[in-house]
């Protein structure tokens, strides 16, 4: 039997694109003295709007209304009242969820379904979350009186922009401190829309400054020495030049950063269910997700049956336009990024793994990629130990619970994993056993603020969410010293 | 006829053995009056390897026992120490000239230290951990784990009590760990591994070097299976290129603000510096969400 779905398209007028977009410093928008730059809309590879860009100057100007923020306003006031700022800021954007949604597709390639489902939600929960926090923290178990940091330099990736936007402001302002955050340079617009709600929230002026550019900008801001600390979600590679480049000056860093997440299925799993999961662990956010799902790891004794049943669960996913509330899988968010992908899989194939990719239709304008599998592969390939950001799953085989550990645990990498059993105690037990930040056991990709998220070895350190992603904008050093 | 004393070797202290520098290498331990205490291991770059191999090894029991038994074998040092009290206040007396009182204080700091950390071992989870109220049919939980092995740089001044109050924050968690001790007073810190070697810790859990921390420091820093530096003995000098080298593999870099007082009660950063959190979900089921319609 054929089944064809009719278009069910989203409207892009929901989503108000305005021709040109600006930096939010100091309570105002206003043109930024750096290049411009256009923001392309992914799903069709076409000019979405024009965002103006920050220069050094732009930087100071941004760090200096942080400062003044922190010192004459919101250091001072009571907790309460600067929850209550923060609770504005969840009403505003659950108001306002619909277009956010559409610009976030529209900016970012994702489907709209994840961001009418995911994203925006998720991000008006975590304001909402924190808001109450901020007359709480003596309740962490961090000290009486915690005491925020200063100014907090953020720099967020362009996979969630608005989540993340949310996940670097909502805990850094409920702890007390001011931000200067910067977006990716190809997924300003939703934070953008987000500084509309602050500035509707009546938010003083210089608490949350949102600074555009790309990389150039992320640089300097988190340099600046008028910040205190610095939080960073993006690639292992720039953490680790952050780490370093922050090296001695004793500002507290936090870093989340790539993975490479194990999914384990032993032969007792629920099959269909198990399938279900690893397609949400990879192909979720086209799998460009840090705590993707990306190295399968089938007990060797369902591994051919299970690869079957996986590959036909994929051929029916609906690749095509992110704005169509049918698509399972939307686009790449950039040319440079479907490269680089790309460039991986083709390491993949001259290592000598088998590729298998789904024969659905791809749009002819934007930037798509079918979903796709690489079987035989080893634990020395690259596709098995670099994170790929891309709706490309490596998978392997493992025949004792703990050649599963040795092989899942195998990897610089600590961000996520998963395990898919029926037995109890074995799940709990490789729960235990893996090295990794977040674990999940017959599911995958679950968020709530409520639960801190965060990674293991070289995918980084500290937390974002629950109360030890608080600790990460607080002075939480109790130890006496004498000079 | 009068006896004459035997001396000690000095050695280092690696997988629970005590082994001699595998350069051959020595430098002498003075007394405070600048007279010969005894020779010490001059440790290299290859020894520091092994100790790493050696606390990765560490590491993968430790972690593993339970909160309750690393209790009570940190309790167990506390019981060692208190019984070589005498040994101690001499070599503090003779290595840094304190007098009867001051050198008797340090050590019976450093066995309350000890027991303070052996309290901590099962509740560290009860204290950072969490049950996590999320908005979906799972049942989340936080909890605070080992980060790995430790490169520490331990302090001078108070040679007892600060070596002993940079190890046992991180062992308590369930690291291993790798101290350099500091340099003019290796031959506490190996009589401080005698302490450890008698009482039922792993072999591995604790390794301790003595020798140049300047030599060593860079290759802890820089070395790819060690997990987190605590850099509480570094020279100010030292520290921002130790701090560069651990970046390339991430490290968690603990950094006092200034020069700690260990007689002060500890808090919880140098715990928490060396503990990850791990957030598993597991599945519940539509029931955890209905409330419990059966009450």
């Amino acid at each position: 039997m054929e089944w064809e779905y009719s278009p069910a398209p989203e409207s892009s007028a929901i989503g108000d694109i305005k021709d040109r977009y600006l930096p939010f410093i100091d309570g105002t928008f206003k043109e930024g003295n750096g290049e411009d730059r256009d923001t392309i809309n992914p799903g069709t590879a076409k000019r979405l709007s024009t965002v103006s860009t920050v220069n050094e100057a732009d930087i100071d100007r941004a760090v200096n209304a942080a400062r003044q923020a922190y010192e004459n306003v919101w250091s001072d006031m009571p907790g309460a009242e600067r929850g209550k700022f923060l609770f504005r800021i969840a009403r505003g954007i659950a108001e306002r969820s619909r277009e956010l949604a559409v610009v976030e597709t529209l900016d970012n390639g994702k489907p709209i379904k994840e961001t009418r489902d995911f994203d925006v939600p998720a991000a008006a929960q975590h304001f909402f979350y924190h808001a109450g926090w901020a007359d709480k923290l003596q309740h962490l178990g961090l000290g009486p009186a915690p005491h925020p940091l200063g100014v907090a330099g953020q720099v967020i990736p362009w996979n969630f922009p608005l989540l993340m936007a949310a996940w670097k402001i909502a805990p850094a302002l409920a702890a007390g401190n001011t931000v200067v955050i910067k977006p990716a340079e190809t997924t300003p617009l939703s934070v953008l829309v987000l500084a509309e709600i602050i500035a509707d929230a009546d938010l003083p002026p210089g608490v949350v400054n949102i600074v555009t550019g790309a990389g150039d900008v992320g640089s300097t801001l988190v340099n600046h020495r008028g910040i205190d600390k610095v939080a960073f979600t993006g690639s292992t590679a720039v953490g680790r030049r952050i780490q370093r480049e922050l090296a001695g000056t004793g500002r507290k860093i936090t870093l989340e950063l790539g993975g490479k997440g194990a999914n384990i299925i032993f032969e007792d799993a629920a099959q269909d269910q198990a399938v279900e999961g690893i397609i949400n662990g990879i192909f979720f956010n086209q799998g460009q997700v840090c705590c993707a799902g990306s190295r399968l790891l089938v007990q060797e004794s369902i591994a051919e049956e299970f690869t079957e049943r996986l590959k036909q669960r994929i051929e029916t996913l609906r690749v095509g336009d992110p704005m169509d509330k049918n698509t399972d899988v939307g686009a790449i968010n950039s040319e440079a990024q479907l490269g680089r992908i790309t460039a991986l899989m083709k390491a993949g194939i001259a290592e000598g793994a088998e590729l298998w990719s789904s024969s659905c239709p791809l749009p002819k304008n934007g930037f798509y990629l079918s979903p796709s599998i690489f079987t035989n592969a080893t634990p020395s390939m690259r596709i098995a130990r670099e994170e790929i950001f891309g709706p490309v799953l490596t998978t392997m085989t493992f025949r004792t619970p703990d050649e599963a550990v040795s092989k899942a645990n195998n990897s610089p990498y600590g961000l996520s994993a998963g395990v898919w059993t029926e037995k109890g105690s074995r799940a709990m037990g490789m729960a235990a056993a893996l090295r990794a930040g977040v674990i999940w056991d017959n599911t995958f990709n679950r968020f709530d603020p409520a639960a801190s998220f965060g990674g293991y070895k070289e995918s980084g350190f500290g937390r974002e969410g629950g109360p030890s992603g608080l600790a990460a904008y607080l002075d939480t050093d109790d130890e006496v010293v004498t000079q | 006829m009068s006896h004459l004393a035997v001396s000690k070797t000095y050695k280092l202290f690696i997988g629970g053995a005590f082994p001699r520098s595998e350069s051959g290498r020595t430098y002498q331990a003075r007394h405070d009056d600048g007279n010969f205490m005894a020779n010490a291991a001059l440790a290299s770059r290859k020894d520091l390897r092994d100790a790493a191999v050696a606390a990765r090894k560490g590491f993968a029991t430790w972690s593993k026992a339970t909160a309750y038994n690393r209790g009570q074998v940190i309790y167990r040092m506390a019981e060692m120490l208190e019984g070589r009290k005498a040994e101690f206040i001499e070599l503090i007396m003779l290595s840094t000239g304190a007098t009867t009182k001051i050198a008797t204080a340090e050590v019976e700091a450093s066995v309350d230290r000890l027991v303070h950390y052996a309290g901590w071992t099962d509740k560290l989870a009860a204290v950072l951990g969490s049950s996590n109220p999320v908005s979906s049919p799972y049942f989340s939980y936080s909890v605070p784990e080992p980060t790995g092995v430790v490169g520490i740089l331990a302090p001078s001044g108070s040679p007892l009590l600060g070596l002993i109050s940079v190890i046992a924050p991180v062992i308590t968690g369930g690291n291993a760990c790798l101290a350099i001790a500091a340099e003019e007073d290796p031959c506490i810190a190996i009589t401080f591994a005698e302490v450890v070697a008698t009482s039922d810790m792993p072999a591995g859990v604790i390794n301790i070097l003595t020798g140049k921390m300047s030599e060593l420091a860079p290759h802890l820093a820089g070395h790819a299976d060690v997990n987190a530096l605590d850099l509480t003995g570094a020279a100010a000098e030292l520290r921002r290129s130790l701090e560069e080298a651990a970046a390339e593999t991430v490290k968690r870099v603990y950094v006092p603000k200034g020069l700690p007082d260990f007689t002060a009660a500890p808090g919880t950063a140098r715990l928490r510096a060396f503990l990850e959190i791990k957030t598993v979900w597991h599945p519940t089921g539509a029931l955890s969400l209905s409330g419990g319609t059966s009450y």
